[in-house]
């Protein structure tokens, strides 16, 4: 991270365990995003993680551009057979999304962190679940 | 009431006597009668009032001896200006006050609008009787200054009505505001499981809100299922259906699932016919059967089995 900079210029990627944390704390915008889903999609390859965690919950303001590219993260993360989970979306902005008509159908939510990485555990535990449910 | 003795402040020197005086100058009768005989004016208004529009029930007698008084005061310093057409002018504003109190306090304690708007047209007998001795001159004066008193008078009445009418609209606009508010709350039911009860036709200001309450809550209570009863709503339109479908989108976006219960049986029909497409979300016809099924997804999501119940066993 630069410490003059100013603006953060890239999105912080965590390890934990096989599980990628991402914690979005600024708005962002459309230079932001195509890095972080550049970052994100190389760091899923390199590191065969199979759940993907973005915590959303500081960000307030959003566009189509944004909620597609939550889609596009999501769809992207599933060919390399990673689950994609957001979590902590703001009221405020969830209205805003399905106001523009983006339902994000790919993509899974959850609360907060902890449900988050509850749900992705739940997925890793059964991979057959969606498919074949009894 | 303490506006008489602000106004005799600023003209200390006239009373009675001397506006009639000054009344006498500029001639016109509806002064000169107001002025000269306002005492007894104002007995023979209130016995009128006595025996035709007096609600005993409602307004006590000194209260409305000084609300009359009161306003024939107003009136005769009114009048005094030379204007018996104009109400909305600036030499009316006493009176407008005067009348405007009287008639949202008379719209609060029950009375009816023509009641009020009787409270200035019932002036006329008393008035035009006097008039009628006290202007010189052939019949067409007397018919001209009748008219012209009448004029003012129904001016006078109808601004009553109005009055009465706004205050009871001020009312209708904040009864609605608060149905509003109570027509959305938001109950939990159990640990992880809020409940939205809705009631009364949707439009898009209250789904609005509805939406909003619902995902604050959420957030608030950190609930995973959100059951949203439509028992209430009498009817269901494509307009509420995408509404309902946009909320229960939102709340999915933020993590929490949705059930829609109480669908009754003629609005399941009409959700058919109408083409909404209801696949992507669960529903359950009664309110029970939704919290059964959101005890299975809470007890899934905590790893905890959740116990059969008997009945389905």
């Amino acid at each position: 991270m630069t410490a003059g900079g100013g603006a953060m210029e890239r999105i912080p990627i965590l390890q934990m365990g096989e599980f990628l944390l991402v914690t979005i704390q600024v708005d962002l915008n459309d230079t932001l995003a195509q890095t972080l889903m550049d970052d994100l999609t190389a760091k899923v390859a390199a590191t065969g993680a199979r759940g993907v965690l973005i915590d959303i919950s500081s960000v307030t303001v959003v566009d189509s551009f944004i909620g597609r590219m939550l889609n596009d993260i999501a769809a992207t993360s599933r060919v390399l057979d990673a689950t994609t989970v957001v979590v902590g979306m703001q009221p405020a902005v969830a209205i805003t999304l399905v106001e523009l008509g983006l339902s994000l159908g790919g993509v899974r939510t959850a609360l907060n962190v902890d449900r988050g990485i509850a749900l992705l555990r739940a997925a890793l535990a059964a991979p057959a679940d969606a498919t074949h449910p009894e | 009431m303490a506006r008489t003795p602000e106004r005799r402040a600023q003209r200390p020197v006239r009373d009675a006597r001397a506006d009639a005086r000054h009344a006498r100058d500029a001639q016109h009768p509806i002064a000169t009668v107001l002025a000269e005989h306002e005492a007894e004016l104002l007995t023979e208004w209130l016995a009128g009032q006595r025996s035709t529009v007096r609600r005993p029930d409602l307004i006590r007698d000194s209260e409305l001896n000084a609300q009359a008084a009161e306003f024939l005061a107003t009136l005769r310093q009114a009048v005094m200006t030379g204007n018996v057409r104009d109400v909305q002018a600036p030499a009316y504003d006493g009176v407008r006050s005067v009348l405007g109190t009287l008639s949202r306090a008379r719209s609060l304690q029950g009375f009816t609008p023509s009641e009020t708007a009787m409270f200035v047209f019932s002036l006329k007998g008393p008035l035009y009787a006097r008039l009628r001795r006290a202007v010189p001159g052939g019949p067409d004066q007397v018919i001209d200054t009748m008219a012209a008193a009448g004029h003012l008078l129904d001016q006078l009445g109808l601004y009553t009505v109005e009055v009465y009418q706004r205050s009871r609209e001020e009312v209708i606009a904040r009864q609605q505001e608060d149905m509003m508010e109570l027509s959305t709350p938001v109950v939990k039911l159990w640990d992880g499981i809020v409940a939205l009860p809705m009631i009364g036709t949707l439009d898009s200001a209250r789904t609005q809100v509805v939406m909003e309450t619902l995902l604050q809550r959420i957030v608030e209570t950190g609930a995973e299922v959100a059951i949203i009863d439509i028992t209430g709503v009498p009817t269901v339109d494509t307009l509420t259906a995408q509404h309902l479908l946009k909320t229960v989108t939102a709340a999915r976006l933020m993590g929490a699932d949705c059930i829609i219960s109480g669908i009754r049986p003629q609005i399941a029909q009409t959700i058919v016919h109408l083409g909404v497409d209801l696949t992507d979300v669960t529903t359950k016809a009664t309110l029970a059967d939704a919290l059964r099924l959101a005890f299975t997804r809470v007890g899934a999501a905590n790893g905890v089995p959740l116990r059969q119940t008997p009945a389905r066993a």
